[in-house]
């Protein structure tokens, strides 16, 4: 005890760090008035990317469904029609939910699509009140048609491209009973399991 | 009329606002700069969105304490739960009274009254605020509140001996307890030369009776939620919060007072009555003050059982063998009439 308590030296040099440290740059970022460069590949929200001609990447393959680790996304595909042609493919994706609640963004997903559709942006503000408004379906994971075809991964430039998905328009208009509806994934995944027949058996069950 | 013709009473009233409101101001933004230094030394830049540099934080404070719900405990002794913060605070206010800021010309002391046994007030009734805290904790009906104000009373009086013996070196010294005498008897050398030891020992006790880190183990967040005031919430929260923070300006003036000379200029020649005095005297406390906030974020606090010892087998021999010295010193070498 006297050996701590009397070591002056030790004390002094306590004071002088904590002094000292008064003067040095602080590395804190003023975060909603200035945000930070993420790297370019940094892996956020995900988008749903289109081709050139406005045609959806995604052909409801469930590729990234499968992947996923997490269980959070939940593909239902339909067929394409000549007279509604979705996707360049057989089929386009009827139904495309990610939770992102659940989501760990390892971006598996990205590397299991065979089309290059879903891809992680650096957007990392999705904060909301309501749990539900967590499920991300189409409405705003998809690029909007006026974005193109939105900026490739690879070109990215540090931080957040201008050409995301309408998330922060949609947010306010999002459905949360959907969102609640998928939050309950055995139902979802039993009508995935069932498949596109189901769906469209419950479509055109008279109400 | 004459200045000294207007009723004593309303002159009293007139300087109790004026220092009351003075205090309380700086209490608030003694409460800022704390979150402030202590925010820079660790790398953070503190409270900076309620206004320009957080200038505002306290007032947004003082409005979420104001609002906050007050709450009783069920197992609580009502009186005394809710008389508790109010004896906190007025001792910690009352002491203001009698604390001289500067001194005119003519050697008028600028203080609301002027008591020859200042000191002893002082200690008198700093030791009654004790009763805030012990019975807060006491009547909260709650463990952990009981353990901080058991623990407070012992380390009070601990530490309150020591203190006092302390400062009895700088009253043998000057041979008066009048704070103004203490101060006018300081003006060719600080006490804080001659009297060094009683210095470093008043301001290790000074840290302890406040209940300020490295010695804040009557609050303790980390063993006992908060200590006496776990149970309080709102205002009666806030009181406390107030009361320690009056506690710490008033040590901070009664070690400029007692050893750092007072509202004399550091440097002999030049002015220190007046305003200039007063100047004098806020920087000196807020020197103190701000070693206050660099304590508490260098050191760890304490362990009980090393409290208790260091009080008891460090301080107190060593403020009785500095008493003892400068006795004798005074007795062979009597500098004063």
């Amino acid at each position: 005890m006297r050996k701590n308590l009397f070591n002056v030296g030790a004390l002094m040099r306590g004071f002088s760090t904590t002094f000292s440290y008064m003067f040095k740059k602080m590395p804190t970022i003023q975060y909603p008035s200035v945000k930070k460069q993420h790297a370019p590949r940094f892996h956020g929200l995900h988008e749903l990317r289109r081709y050139d001609d406005g045609k959806e990447r995604c052909i409801g393959c469930e590729l990234c469904a499968i992947a996923c680790p997490a269980n959070a996304i939940t593909v239902i595909g339909a067929e394409n029609t000549p007279e509604d042609r979705r996707s360049p493919g057989e089929r386009y994706a009827a139904r495309y939910e990610i939770d992102e609640l659940r989501c760990i963004f390892c971006g598996l997903c990205e590397e299991a699509c065979p089309t290059d559709a879903i891809v992680l942006t650096p957007r990392f503000e999705m904060a909301d009140y309501r749990r539900g408004a967590f499920v991300y379906a189409k409405d705003r994971l998809l690029v909007p048609p006026e974005a193109g075809t939105g900026t490739p991964p690879d070109e990215r430039p540090n931080g957040i491209p201008a050409d995301l998905g309408g998330v922060m328009r949609a947010k306010d208009t999002v459905d949360i009973a959907e969102g609640y509806d998928a939050t309950n994934r055995g139902h979802i995944l039993r009508t995935q399991r069932r498949g596109l027949a189901a769906l469209r058996q419950t479509q055109d069950e008279p109400r | 009329m004459s200045v000294s013709a207007i009723p004593i009473w309303i002159v009293v009233l007139i300087k109790s606002a004026v220092v009351l409101g003075v205090v309380i101001t700086t209490f608030a933004y003694s409460m800022l700069a704390e979150r402030k230094v202590m925010g820079w030394m660790q790398l953070r830049p503190g409270p900076n969105r309620v206004g320009p540099w957080g200038l505002l934080q306290p007032a947004a404070d003082a409005v979420k304490m104001i609002f906050k719900e007050d709450l009783t405990p069920d197992t609580a002794d009502p009186l005394i739960y809710r008389l508790a913060p109010f004896i906190s605070l007025i001792c910690a206010m009352g002491v203001f009274a009698i604390i001289p800021f500067s001194a005119s010309a003519d050697g008028t002391l600028w203080s609301v009254g002027n008591v020859n046994a200042g000191i002893l007030f002082i200690f008198a009734i700093g030791s009654i605020g004790v009763y805030g805290i012990s019975l807060a904790g006491w009547a909260s009906g709650s463990k952990f509140p009981l353990l901080g104000s058991v623990r407070s009373t012992a380390q009070m009086i601990s530490y309150e001996l020591s203190m006092t013996m302390s400062v009895i070196g700088v009253l043998i010294l000057t041979g008066s307890t009048a704070l103004g005498d203490i101060v006018n008897a300081q003006l060719r050398l600080w006490f804080v030369i001659p009297q060094i030891i009683g210095f470093l020992i008043y301001v290790i006790t000074a840290v302890a009776e406040t209940n300020r880190a490295p010695f804040d183990l009557v609050e303790a967040e980390t063993e006992l939620v908060g200590g006496f005031h776990t149970e309080y919430s709102g205002l009666r929260f806030g009181l406390f919060f107030i009361a320690e923070y009056l506690n710490m300006i008033t040590v901070s003036c009664l070690a400029t007072l007692l050893f750092l000379g007072g509202w004399n200029s550091p440097i002999p020649g030049l002015p220190s009555g007046g305003f200039v005095g007063l100047g004098w005297f806020i920087l000196k406390a807020a020197a103190f003050l701000f070693f206050y906030i660099w304590l508490r974020s260098t050191l760890p606090r304490f362990r009980y059982d090393r409290l208790m010892d260091f009080g008891w087998k460090v301080l107190l021999p060593v403020a009785t063998l500095n008493l003892i010295l400068t006795a004798v010193a005074v007795a062979v070498w009597p500098t004063h009439a």
